[in-house]
């Protein structure tokens, strides 16, 4: 979908990315993360071109990106930075219309993107639609930035930072939402962060950049069992990487031993299919229980998980 | 409100009908001077004084904006001193130094008047279009570009937008600075209530240079009003937090 080639940005002496190749996948989320200067946002925007490469090039869906002015490859690329960075003078419904005017859409399937949009972020509609960005909460605001940045259907979405001004809560919830939007849109994201369980949470790739270069670019579980570099393990942390290996994992996915409805002792805590290792693993010390009856989201139980079963995802190669 | 009622009632009857406010100003003469203007239409010169000065005004603010968009271009940016210079001498220069300078150039009446209050009234324009433009949050700029706006789009429908409010409130600056100075137009036989003012001092009548003074201190007043008035309504949703 989005092939990076040989990309380099140099600012006089200074060269801020170096030399840089990655592939994103169609569909995919890939986060890319790193320290402050790591060189992460100069490489998100060269991608649409807010800031011009020095040498190399980028193609998505196969067409380079410098073939078309700037503004128009823009309008095909959707843009979230931290900060949301609304119109202050337009309503929340002309700000999610900016691409869509932008491309000449007729007023009606503007209208009907625009509801669409904002119910999808539980915006309602009436209430909001004629609302001013500095009337809505800060978690509503980030919101209509991602619906803006949506709003003309692109294939891919650039965020920089965008949960970067959320309190923890909202930014769980953002995150969330983001994951869900993501898996109904099928829309290919790239993600600039320099929160590493962030870049874990969303990342089905993760990019490490620290000073211009691409230092891996893997799956998480890959980052922490085999870090390509020093850096890459401190990036990861190396403390308690156990435990952010198991949070990878969601109870669901393992295998389980099978049990009996009748069997399943009422003393055995319940343990939520969705839950990560981690979490299931938190609630079974909490419960001070050696295993329980993982159950899925109508209660019917799935099989028995231990202590133990957790233990051993979270080894280390 | 009431207040401001009252102010227009007042100059409105005043323009129409002068000799109904003969009573009040009869006290300031001496020897039978005339209490009320006789030598003009004081409606003519106070509709003459406001032309001209919305005249200038719309210079004012055709250069006043129009340089403060282009120094704040990537293009102009070098121009920003130079222009800056340029329109503070155009506010530290006197304007009656300005008549004398442009009356043998123009000729007298109403040119030398309009030069005048178009060097003065610019600087607040010029540099209100620039703290405008100016405020604009990055973010905003920054989103802007990022979804595909070209630079003429972004300036149209965002930056102008965000610095509506200034940039109006540089032009009811000027034009309220303008109404009282553009009564020393009249020095150089452009038509105005400066003529009631200087026949007053003329003819040592102190009716005369009241009601002179009165009539533009309440235009210039109520167009002040009028034009809160009017950024209030146009600038109800810009805000930025």
């Amino acid at each position: 979908m989005i092939q990076v080639e040989h990309l380099v940005r140099r600012y006089g002496e200074r060269t801020v990315v170096a030399d840089v190749s990655m592939d994103m996948a169609r569909g995919s989320m890939t986060a890319i993360v790193g320290t402050s200067g790591s060189g992460k946002s100069t490489l998100l925007r060269m991608i649409n071109r807010l800031v011009e490469p020095s040498a190399g090039r980028i193609l998505i869906d196969g067409r380079d990106t410098a073939a078309e002015p700037p503004h128009l490859l823009r309008r095909r690329i959707g843009y979230v930075i931290q900060g949301h960075g609304l119109f202050p003078h337009r309503t929340v419904a002309q700000n999610i219309a900016t691409v869509p005017r932008l491309l000449g859409w007729a007023p009606e399937r503007i209208e009907t993107r625009v509801r669409e949009l904002l119910t999808v972020f539980q915006l309602d509609p009436a209430q909001y639609g004629a609302a001013y960005p500095h009337q809505l909460s800060g978690g509503q605001q980030q919101r209509v930035g991602v619906a803006r940045a949506l709003a003309a259907e692109p294939a891919v979405l650039l965020m920089d930072e965008p949960f970067g001004a959320l309190d923890p809560i909202i930014r769980a919830k953002a995150q969330e939402d983001l994951l869900a939007i993501q898996r109904r849109f099928g829309t290919t994201v790239v993600l600039v962060t320099h929160d590493i369980d962030e870049a874990f949470r969303l990342g089905s790739r993760v990019a490490v950049m620290s000073e211009g270069r691409l230092l891996q670019y893997d799956t998480p579980a890959m980052l922490l069992t085999h870090p390509a570099d020093p850096f890459v393990a401190r990036m990861t942390g190396v403390s308690d990487r156990a435990l952010k290996l198991l949070s990878l994992t969601r109870v669901g996915e393992l295998r389980l031993f099978p049990v009996e409805a009748a069997t399943a002792g009422a003393a055995e805590p319940r343990i939520d299919a969705s839950l990560s290792l981690r979490e299931a693993l938190a609630e079974l010390l909490w419960q001070g229980t050696g295993h329980g009856i993982v159950c899925d989201a109508t209660g019917r139980p799935l099989g028995r998980i231990s202590v133990a079963d957790i233990a051993a995802h979270g080894r280390g190669p | 409100m009431a207040l401001r009622a009252a102010a227009l009632g007042v100059l409105v009857l005043f323009l129409l009908r002068p000799q109904w406010f003969a009573p009040l100003f009869t006290p300031l003469t001496q020897y039978g001077a005339p209490p009320i203007y006789d030598q003009g239409n004081l409606l003519e010169l106070a509709l003459a004084q406001l032309g001209t000065v919305l005249l200038a005004a719309l210079a004012s603010t055709v250069v006043g904006v129009g340089l403060g968009l282009f120094v704040t271009r990537a293009a102009g940016r070098a121009f920003l001193p130079l222009s800056r210079t340029l329109v503070d001498i155009g506010q530290t220069f006197p304007p009656v130094a300005v008549l004398a300078i442009a009356v043998p150039l123009v000729g007298f009446g109403e040119k030398p008047t309009l030069i005048a209050l178009f060097a003065y009234g610019l600087l607040p324009i010029f540099e209100n279009t620039i703290v405008g433009l100016r405020s604009c949050p990055p973010q905003v700029l920054e989103a802007a570009r990022g979804m595909g706006m070209s630079p003429a789009q972004c300036l149209w429908s965002v930056e102008l937008p965000l610095a509506l409010p200034l940039i109006l409130e540089g032009i009811r600056l000027s034009l309220v600075i303008n109404v009282g100075t553009a009564t020393i137009g009249s020095t150089v036989a452009a038509r105005g209530l400066g003529e009631v003012i200087i026949a007053g001092l003329l003819s040592s009548n102190n009716a005369f240079i009241l009601q002179g003074a009165l009539l533009t201190g309440l235009m210039a007043i109520l167009l002040y009003d009028a034009l809160v008035g009017l950024e209030r309504r146009v600038c109800r949703s810009v805000r930025i937090d």
